[in-house]
């Protein structure tokens, strides 16, 4: 058995006080003063004594950073001058997507490092577009993992990026005919991708560079960001060049494991040259995650390269397209096509664009993913509130030019150790010890028009309502 | 709570347990609405004179104002009343609105509206006065889409609550075992010692004593507290075999394997450390402060075979015992189902994907095994074509909330719905989710703290339940009635009445109340 894999986590306190959802508001004027029932006093999680720290030091007074919402104060204050409300400043924190809740949930783990783990049932909609149209399975009984979880057995979830032969071929003694690939494998189906904005400074691509190192992925990363404290880690990086520029890189061409050329018509051709430069080079090629990238795909996957690298928009759609389709359909289109062109063993495909939870990663491979490429959830474990006022050249309201490395390294190290822990969860529980074994293992998952169909269409007929509804 | 202490009637007139006013324990209740009292106010009592609902209290040897109850204010459709405080105030002193804390309270699933209605229904045993929306959630889909057909009116039975029959059999299977009925459709949720606060566990176990109904120890052992009431508790097995014992065995009217839980669909349970005390640690033969984590799934069991040497293990132990198979809903929902039935089971009881639970990783919450929604009608269908339906009592859980949730649950083809959440949300839980743990919950609830876990009493917890459920009783009645059923046994399977609004064409939807939407942050 393999040595067990683990990511090791260490608290990373935040440097700026997290932007708490809730407010209590309070009407003063009617505080019956010395009360010696005060709620403030009595507060179980200490909110208002951490609180009064704050204010005293007239550092953003109002807003409560560890409200846990529990409304004794409202409801025992003797004056009945406490209320409740969602913190403005909270609302301001990403977008549609990139909600509140996703942003304040990655910072804590890349806080703690530590699996979220909470009472009470299930709190969201019943259903919603992309991913939360789908459930993993479970396996009630016969099952082949027994607790893997807590360690009591292996689950593996290495997954290679390298190409694989479609047949292996004999001599006449048996023994095999030719050299088999070299061989390059992740820990973790995740991968990193330098974000298409923010702050990225030397210091924080230095501290995703170090995680990616810390935790056995890779980085891909354009070259121009390349320094020496940065390449210190080379052997982490990918390097994303073009058609043009790659004879100028042969520096780093030739300290790197893997080379990513961004895909343009003929660029088969320079793969050769490629590994002159630096032999059993791993070449993975980026594209667009478009209307063509399942064609292109295919077109690709018969030439000598190892990985594709589909780049989807920072919301997990489709892009170039008036009509885009959600990250999980475009998986699935791919995965197909290459299935469908009996080539999908050959090649790897990862996913990039729109990761932003533990969740997205066993379902993209569900869905017929090797890996998957996080970016923005790495700005967002440096404390970034996605205000997108960098897009602008304004100043960053998380400081995060001013990012110490080796904190930044292990923030990022936490929140990925966290999102392995419950990649994990979802693997025990339906019953998978082998991440490559749950590439599109979609009959380990039930989806929203599947259990439609299969449930309620006997009951209620045709639906009439397309989408989730 | 004297107060409650000493009205505790045991039964009514109709042999059914009598409704008790069962305040909040806290000094300032929520409400929709917010009834403000301004420095003009003269103490006139007028609006005390006027209020049918006891929004502005006032005592005799007291002539000051006192804060208005506002959680009792039906709103500002009072407007349209004669004794509309706001409009007759001399002063005009007054005002009513919105309260704004409701932007703050329940979730998609537990909007605020049905939490304020639950925590009323736990009050008084009536269904709220208040514009409070309490059968419907913002979840978009399942139960929350789904409606009754309008009845016929034709179809009324002009009948009294006490002469409808909302007992539920739970042992279909005439092997001579006893055959058990409950008065409601539905019964307690595992919930255990170690998760929860001893006296609400006991005020449970009062309350499904008075109701005649059923709880369940959860997976923490049976503290000796529970012993006067062995005949409504149902003893847990579950994978970390917490406090199983064989007089616990011996105890039990109803014995539950639970083989998996729908918060945490193929993971063990969770006990974390902050809640290991010396009291929870001993009852469960563990270390004090550790925590626990039960293995997944029984490791003796790896087919129906095996499963059926659990069940006749317990069968042999107790021969009185009834046997029920808790799972939760992977895909082949349907063939876990007839396997518990061909292993013996009495009671196939289903938890689906959106279950409560005291700790569990969310992401196991959200995305691991099918609702409950969809798993009733699988299972059902299947159980009819293989042709054991009428021997099994299917019992749903895991999301479901309300009396109408219990009723859509029936009528798709369980035979009654176990609950959770409901008691916890009488009790005055406000799903804060923060009971895993630290000092657990804030409210005192589900915790194992020395100071909170003792604030509330088994007399409060116990006449909170038996007024909610009664309040359902009196939905479940009404509903029946409006379809000339005298029995909720008449509804089971009936999906014909159902229908979902997302497979209703234009026209056809317009006649039924919208599924309400909001985008809510959480």
């Amino acid at each position: 058995m393999p040595k067990k894999y683990h990511i090791h986590t260490k608290k990373a306190d935040p440097r700026f006080p997290p932007v708490g959802k809730y407010a209590t508001v309070e009407f003063r004027e009617n505080c019956a003063g010395s009360c010696r029932l005060c709620v403030k006093k009595r507060c179980i999680y200490n909110v208002h004594k951490d609180n009064f720290l704050q204010w005293s030091n007239m550092t953003e007074p109002e807003y409560l950073y560890i409200c846990k919402s529990c409304y004794r104060c409202v409801q025992e204050c003797t004056k009945g001058i406490f209320s409740m409300a969602i913190n403005p400043e909270y609302l301001t924190l990403g977008d549609d997507y990139w909600t509140p809740g996703i942003i304040s949930y990655n910072w804590a783990q890349a806080h703690t490092g530590m699996v979220p783990v909470s009472g009470a049932g299930y709190r969201g909609p019943f259903a919603g577009e992309g991913f939360d149209s789908i459930w993993a399975d479970m396996s009630e009984i016969v099952r082949p993992t027994r607790d893997g979880i807590h360690g009591r057995e292996y689950i593996n979830t290495t997954v290679e990026l390298s190409r694989r032969p479609m047949r292996l071929e004999f001599k006449q003694d048996m023994s095999l005919a030719g050299e088999l690939p070299a061989i390059l494998e992740i820990p973790l189906p995740v991968t990193f991708q330098e974000p298409k904005f923010g702050v990225l400074s030397e210091s924080v691509l230095l501290a995703m560079a170090e995680a990616a190192h810390e935790i056995g992925t890779l980085l891909f990363m354009g070259p121009e960001k390349y320094s020496d404290a940065v390449s210190k880690y080379s052997q982490s990086i990918v390097p994303c060049l073009t058609k043009a520029n790659f004879q100028h890189h042969a520096k780093i061409i030739s300290q790197s494991q893997m080379v990513e050329l961004v895909y343009e018509p003929g660029i088969e051709q320079e793969f050769a040259k490629l590994r002159k430069i630096k032999p059993g080079l791993f070449i993975a090629v980026g594209i667009p995650l478009d209307t063509k990238a399942a064609e292109l795909t295919v077109m690709l996957a018969k030439s000598d390269i190892d990985t594709i690298h589909l780049y989807g928009s920072d919301n997990g759609w489709e892009i170039n397209t008036d009509n885009p389709r959600y990250l999980k359909d475009m998986i699935r289109e791919v995965h197909l096509k290459l299935v469908e062109n009996k080539i999908r063993t050959k090649v790897n495909l990862v996913f990039g664009g729109g990761i932003a939870m533990a969740e997205h990663i066993p379902k993209s491979l569900i869905c017929g993913a090797d890996a998957v490429a996080i970016d923005l959830p790495l700005l967002i474990a440096l404390e970034c509130r996605l205000c997108y006022r960098c897009k602008n050249g304004k100043s960053c309201p998380a400081k995060l030019e001013a990012v110490e490395p080796k904190w930044g390294s292990q923030r990022i190290v936490n929140l990925i150790g966290s999102w392995h822990n419950q990649l994990l969860e979802v693997m025990g529980a339906s019953g998978i010890r082998e991440a490559r074994r749950m590439r599109g293992e979609v009959g380990r998952s039930m989806w929203f028009d599947d259990l439609e169909k299969e449930c309620f269409a006997p009951l209620f007929g045709t639906r009439k309502v397309t989408g989730i509804g | 709570m004297k107060n409650i202490k000493n009205n505790i009637k045991i039964k009514g007139k109709s042999g059914l347990p009598q409704t008790v006013s069962t305040p909040s324990r806290y000094r300032n209740p929520i409400g929709k609405y917010v009834v403000g009292r301004n420095s003009k106010c003269i103490s006139c009592g007028l609006c005390a004179k006027l209020c049918p609902y006891g929004v502005h209290p006032r005592y005799e040897n007291f002539s000051q104002p006192i804060r208005p109850l506002d959680y009792r204010c039906i709103g500002p459709k009072c407007e349209a009343n004669e004794y509309f405080c706001v409009k007759n105030c001399p002063q005009h002193a007054l005002s009513v609105k919105l309260n704004p804390i409701m932007e703050t309270l329940g979730d998609y699933r537990w909007p605020a509206e049905m939490i304020l209605a639950h925590w009323y229904m736990a009050e008084t045993g009536n269904l709220p006065q208040v514009d409070l929306e309490y059968n419907l959630g913002f979840s978009g889909g399942g139960f929350d889409k789904i409606r009754f057909k309008s009845p016929d009116p034709k179809d009324y039975l002009n009948i009294p609550d006490e002469e409808i029959d909302t007992s539920i059999l739970l042992n279909k299977r005439h092997d001579g075992r006893p055959e058990r009925v409950l008065s409601l459709p539905c019964y307690g949720g595992g919930m255990s010692f170690g998760s929860m606060a001893l006296p609400v566990l006991v005020g449970r176990a009062r309350a499904a004593k008075r109701l005649n109904s059923l709880t369940c120890t959860g997976e923490g052992g049976y503290p000796k507290e529970f012993e006067p009431y062995s005949d409504n508790f149902i003893t847990q097995v579950a994978t970390g075999l917490f406090g199983v014992r064989e007089e616990t065995i011996l105890f039990a009217p109803v014995v539950e394997f639970k083989y998996a839980q729908g918060a945490k669909p193929g993971l063990g349970g969770h006990l974390l450390g902050d809640k290991v005390t010396p009291e929870v640690a001993k009852i469960r033969e563990t270390v004090e402060g550790s925590s626990l984590f039960s293995p997944f799934p029984f490791h003796s069991v790896y087919s129906v075979e095996d499963h059926k040497k659990h069940i006749d293990w317990i069968k042999e132990i107790n021969p009185q015992a009834l046997i029920s198979v808790k799972v939760s809903t992977p895909t082949d929902a349907d063939m876990v189902a007839v396997g518990a039935y061909y292993a013996g089971a009495h009671i196939i009881h289903f938890d689906g994907s959106y279950g409560g639970t005291g700790a569990a990783p969310d992401i196991a919450k959200k995305n691991i095994a099918m609702p409950i929604d969809y798993a009733i009608p699988k299972v059902h269908r299947f159980l009819i074509n293989e042709g054991v339906r009428d021997e099994l009592c299917f019992i749903a859980s895991g999301g479901i909330r309300n009396a109408m949730d219990v009723a859509k649950a029936i009528a798709m083809g369980a035979n009654g719905a176990v609950i959770g959440t409901a008691d916890m949300i009488a009790m005055e839980c406000v799903r804060c989710t923060h009971c895993s743990s630290g000092r657990g919950c804030a409210r005192s609830i589900a915790t194992t703290d020395k100071e909170l876990g003792y604030e509330i009493s088994e007399e409060w917890a116990e006449q909170r339940l038996v007024n909610m459920y009664m309040a359902w009783r009196k939905q479940w009645c009404e509903l029946l009635r409006q379809y000339g059923m005298r029995s909720i046994k008449e509804l089971v399977g009936r999906s014909d009445l159902l229908v979902h609004l997302d497979y209703l064409d234009e026209v056809e939807r317009q006649k039924y109340q919208p599924a309400p939407k909001k985008k809510l942050i959480l």
